[in-house]
């Protein structure tokens, strides 16, 4: 479903080279490493990835976030273009503008939203605080654009609502209300860190389906860092799949889902229960022998990484020359849009040698 | 007239219903003292003096002829000032204390060090050595005491603000831009107050006993105030005499303590279930 005849919208975020470091008793520990990607006005970019793979530090070291108790090292750049149009820098940005940017111009839903709300206020005054915050209303009209966000949200008896504490509320209508406190300064990026995983699947639709509108009304981008691919991709426009802090594998969502090149995201849609059925039924697997497919292995540990590619241990297609070095991240000669981390992927230097090692 | 349901919870308990009874009286007692009795609690009558409880001095005179009743209520008042300033002090000075070690990591050894320091001595001892320094007078006595107990305090809000500061509402609020300053007043302080109006409780009772402590020992308000600490004080060495100057007083500040102490179990057990202790 491209749109071909709109000219390409212009860039929202572009993150290059983005890399994290943490100082640890154990060593520097690099959680990210090298991670460019970029997110257009009014689209969404889906980060994916395993637990531990860097998404969620990734968008913490975007938004200043991560705790200032540990020794952290971040390099690379984040351009960010703002609503008035102006390119800054996030990551040379100081904590002072960073705060103006942050729940203003950027903001942020979590996964948990049973314990992103504060206990001992109303939604109402958690809401209407973000507003005085940024957009300078007095204490009434907060209020009053506190309860215009629950119901854009879609929260039935909004009024009623407001003046409820978060223990009164479900999960589904507490993520709702985190999405109003995000939505509230009508944000140009909504960082989403897996925002339904907490929730049960009905509930997940409703909440995806909410974020849809929401990005259609009002042209926000979107960041959306998940694990789920059946999340991605029904709302992604492109996805960045990340294995060990680095990116593998970028693509427009379909076609990565279509033709996935790097073997980790081959793995990752083979896991999907939807997958395996397809194989059933088109007759490449036998329904006797029912198994879900699983990536083996574990994630090796940041503080030892294997020499050479990341997946190398895991990967069911590796050769010798994986484990000589790390994989540069090639753009498809045919696509400009893809971009693989692979040395079986065509156009990559290594895949030249290792045929003719072989 | 129906209680809010929080108060009935609290006084489902027996005990605790009878502490805030007990402890209503006495602070009535102190702040209508005027009304209650008609006697001057300064006012001599050696005639009178040390006579036993009778129908003119519902609970007897002192050595100097003072009635008791009128001393004991008029003494609650400084008594339960010098308590309540205590709490006070010590509840503020803790709190700002334990939130700045709790919330800023780099802070935290450098105050709880000192923190440790002072708890190191026992309360009585630094408080005298305190009210050495300062001087004798209602004032430092306070400022004594309130420097004794601001460690507790400092330690309990300490370990609250380090749970509440990892929570993901935190976290919630920096990405909506709060600064640092209105996270810790206006997110993690109001989180904090059960602990905190459990010390206030606990410490408003040791502060009673301990400014008795301190006028038994001379250590404390200047012996002209009557508070009861220094009725006790005062009339010790006759009590083989007459039991009841030394008795009443007594017993003011025992149901005091004890009905404050009662009353700031239920207040934790109300707040804070899991701890519930079997009574």
């Amino acid at each position: 479903m491209h749109l071909s005849a709109s000219k390409p919208a212009p860039m929202r975020l572009d993150v290059r080279h983005l890399s994290t470091f943490f100082d640890t008793d154990e060593g520097l520990v690099r959680s990210v490493a090298d991670v460019s990607f970029s997110i257009h006005a009014g689209k969404t970019t889906a980060l994916v990835g395993e637990s531990g793979s860097g998404k969620s530090v990734t968008s913490l070291t975007l938004m200043h976030l991560l705790s200032r108790t540990a020794s952290i090292q971040v390099s690379g750049q984040a351009l960010f273009t703002s609503r008035a149009g102006e390119t800054m820098d996030l990551l040379a940005l100081p904590e002072s503008a960073m705060r103006r940017i942050r729940g203003n111009e950027i903001a942020m839903i979590f996964q948990e939203p049973m314990t992103s709300l504060n206990p001992v206020f109303t939604v109402g005054e958690q809401i209407a605080e973000s507003v005085r915050l940024h957009l300078g209303l007095d204490r009434q009209a907060a209020l009053q654009h506190a309860r215009r966000m629950l119901e854009l949200v879609e929260i039935p008896a909004a009024a009623q609502r407001l003046h409820e504490y978060p223990h009164q509320l479900s999960g589904g209508m507490r993520q709702r209300v985190m999405i109003a406190l995000a939505m509230a300064c009508n944000p140009t990026l909504l960082i989403a860190d897996e925002p339904t995983t907490a929730l049960d699947v009905t509930i997940q639709a409703q909440i995806l389906e909410l974020m849809r509108r929401l990005q259609l009304e009002t042209g926000m981008s979107i960041l959306f860092i998940t694990h789920n691919l059946g999340v991605v991709a029904h709302h992604a426009d492109e996805v960045a799949v990340m294995y060990a802090g680095r990116i593998v594998e970028a693509a427009p969502v379909h076609d990565l889902f279509a033709k996935p090149l790097h073997p980790y995201t081959q793995g990752l849609l083979a896991c999907l229960p939807a997958q395996q059925r397809r194989r059933e039924q088109a007759g490449l697997q036998d329904k006797s022998r029912r198994r879900l497919y699983a990536i083996r292995g574990q994630v090796s540990s940041p503080l030892a990484p294997p020499p050479g590619c990341a997946f190398e241990p895991r990967c069911d297609q590796a050769t010798s020359v994986c484990r000589n070095a790390m994989p540069e991240l090639q753009t498809d000669p045919e696509h400009a849009q893809r971009q693989v981390r692979c040395v079986l992927f065509p156009g990559t230097p290594a895949a030249a040698t290792a045929g003719a090692h072989a | 007239m129906k209680l809010p349901l929080t108060l009935r919870k609290l006084f489902r308990r027996r005990i605790v219903l009878i502490a805030a009874v007990c402890l209503g009286l006495v602070v009535m007692a102190a702040l209508l003292a005027n009304l209650i009795t008609s006697f001057d609690p300064n006012e001599t009558a050696v005639s009178q003096r040390l006579s036993a409880p009778n129908a003119s001095h519902v609970l007897g005179t002192d050595e100097l002829g003072r009635d008791l009743f009128a001393r004991i209520a008029y003494g609650g008042r400084y008594s339960l000032a010098i308590a309540a300033m205590t709490a006070f002090g010590a509840i503020g000075l803790g709190t700002l204390l334990g939130l700045i070690a709790g919330f800023f990591r780099w802070l935290d050894t450098p105050i709880m060090r000192v923190v440790d320091a002072m708890m190191s001595f026992p309360d009585i001892l630094l408080a005298i050595a305190l009210v050495a320094i300062l001087g004798p007078s209602m004032l430092n006595v306070v400022l004594a005491l309130a420097l004794v107990y601001t460690p507790r305090v400092a330690r309990v809000v300490r370990a609250s603000t380090l749970v509440v500061r990892e929570l993901l509402f935190i976290e919630a609020a920096r990405a909506l831009g709060v600064s640092t300053a209105r996270i810790l007043w206006r997110h993690i302080l109001p989180n904090l107050v059960s602990p905190i109006l459990v010390q206030v409780s606990f410490i408003f009772a040791y502060a009673i006993l301990a400014e008795a402590a301190l006028s038994f020992l001379g250590v404390g308000v200047p012996p002209d105030i009557p508070t009861w600490g220094t009725m006790v004080a005062g009339s010790q060495q006759y009590a083989h005499q007459a039991l009841w100057i030394v008795l009443f007083p007594g017993l003011a500040i025992i149901l005091t303590a004890l009905s404050l102490q009662l009353l700031g179990d239920g207040v934790r057990d109300l707040l804070d279930p899991r701890l519930k202790k079997s009574m």
